[in-house]
């Protein structure tokens, strides 16, 4: 079944002509009530920016649901909100990427047919990177600093026996004002290596 | 916090196929930008689960049918031979992903991008930019003008080119389908040097990024045409369901 299948390729170091929306970072329109933001870099082995990269994150809405045919659990409820899931945002020069979003819903742990009772993931976002440099994208996850039971709980994170690289998957709040500000860096490569996943 | 949602009784989730040895191995000393940016430790094993399973079915607001045309986004057109880029985009059952956003950039004509870091000493062309985008209709088809890029030299290794091509990026229907990569033109002299091609495992999966030349789909008097299909990675599971959904 995978003859045939279209091999992957480098993004190279132009993709800011054909891939950037203006309005990539806002999974939903900056000043939405509630709404969090996540900034951090993109870094190399040498610790060094990737100012030629794009992140594209995907996620659930606050309860938990995706507007998509495969999701069993059907369509979420229209509730007017302009929540649109998907997030895209290139690298600055110093490496530096921002989404506004709303922060996931917790979801049922479920997989392949009908398999339920698999506990429940905490609330994440999926994250493609892709930059000059990686022959194809390479997927991480964010999940977040101050949901703490619900990350213990997480077959993903569980899945990761080193704590200090379960540690690379979790985005830390930052304090003071405004609240809902999160920072999450993803370094390619060395020994902070972030966890990225076969998906 | 939100409460856990229960899933209705008896659902199938999709599972998609993971191909190994299909995409060049992110670590290839050949491509000298992977020495500090492809990860060093393996990749953990990520169950596809309703974040996976689920991905963005965006772009058709965002899409205007003269976004396909690269040669008409200028007062005046731009140099370089006029060609056609068509095909389908398809799953590994064979099955159309309609509905979804293709995007693509690309050098002009001389082998310049639109960028400010392309220092190539090649002439930009005003007429050009460089970048489309267009929606799958209901059978998977895309259909691209634009003119054919030229090679550029690079600083990978003494005497670097890159051979000519258009860089692609499908959404497709779910996070696994997510693909950005390149198509070739037939009987590109430089192939046997790039490693960024050569870097694909597979010499017959390397074939595939090349586009066919069809004289059927050539516009007499008018444009060159190249036909080029996109296959994604598929899923078994939802196979019946999707069936119904689109016939």
């Amino acid at each position: 079944m995978s003859g045939g299948l279209t091999p992957s390729q480098t993004v190279g170091p132009f993709l800011a002509i054909g891939l950037p929306w203006a309005d990539g970072p806002f999974v939903v329109p900056e000043g939405t009530p509630g709404a969090i933001e996540i900034t951090g870099r993109v870094l190399d082995g040498a610790g060094e920016p990737v100012p030629d990269g794009m992140i594209e994150t995907w996620q659930a809405d606050p309860d938990g649901r995706f507007t998509h045919p495969d999701d069993p659990r059907g369509a979420p409820e229209p509730d007017g909100a302009a929540f649109r899931g998907f997030g895209r945002c290139a690298t600055a020069p110093d490496g530096g990427y921002r989404i506004v979003t709303l922060r996931p819903g917790r979801l049922p742990a479920v997989q392949g047919e009908g398999e339920v009772g698999g506990g429940t993931e905490a609330p994440h976002l999926d994250v493609s990177v892709f930059a000059r440099g990686l022959f194809d994208r390479v997927v991480t996850r964010i999940y977040f600093s101050d949901e703490p039971a619900a990350n213990e709980a997480d077959p993903v994170l569980a899945s990761i026996a080193d704590p200090d690289r379960r540690a690379t998957l979790v985005a830390a709040a930052v304090t003071g004002d405004p609240p809902g500000r999160f920072r999450f860096d993803i370094r390619l490569q060395g020994a902070r290596e972030t966890v990225f996943f076969d998906v | 916090m939100a409460t856990q949602i229960p899933l209705v009784q008896g659902f199938t989730l999709p599972s998609y196929e993971r191909p190994r040895g299909l995409h060049p191995p992110l670590d290839f000393p050949g491509y000298r930008a992977t020495e500090l940016r492809a990860p060093g430790r393996p990749l953990v094993a990520l169950p596809h689960r309703l974040t996976e399973i689920t991905g963005p079915l965006l772009g058709a607001e965002r899409v205007t049918p003269a976004d396909a045309d690269l040669t008409t986004q200028h007062a005046g057109e731009p140099l370089g031979e006029r060609i056609i880029v068509t095909g389908r985009l398809l799953d590994g059952a064979g099955r159309p992903v309609p509905g979804t956003l293709i995007e693509i950039w690309q050098a002009n004509a001389a082998g310049r991008y639109k960028h400010a870091v392309d220092n190539h000493p090649a002439p930009l062309d005003p007429n050009f930019s460089g970048a489309g985008r267009c929606m799958t209709d209901a059978e998977g088809r895309y259909r691209f003008i634009t003119i054919k890029p030229g090679a550029y030299p690079w600083r990978n290794h003494p005497n670097a080119w890159r051979p000519a091509h258009i860089h692609f990026s499908m959404l497709g229907r779910a996070f696994p389908q997510r693909l950005v990569t390149q198509m070739y033109f037939p009987g590109d002299p430089l192939f046997s040097q790039d490693p960024i091609f050569n870097a694909i495992p597979d010499p017959k999966a390397r074939q595939r990024l090349i586009a066919r030349f069809d004289l059927g789909l050539t516009q007499p008097g008018w444009a060159l045409g190249f036909e080029w299909d996109i296959v994604l990675r598929g899923s078994a599971a939802t196979a019946a369901e999707r069936a119904e959904d689109h016939r």
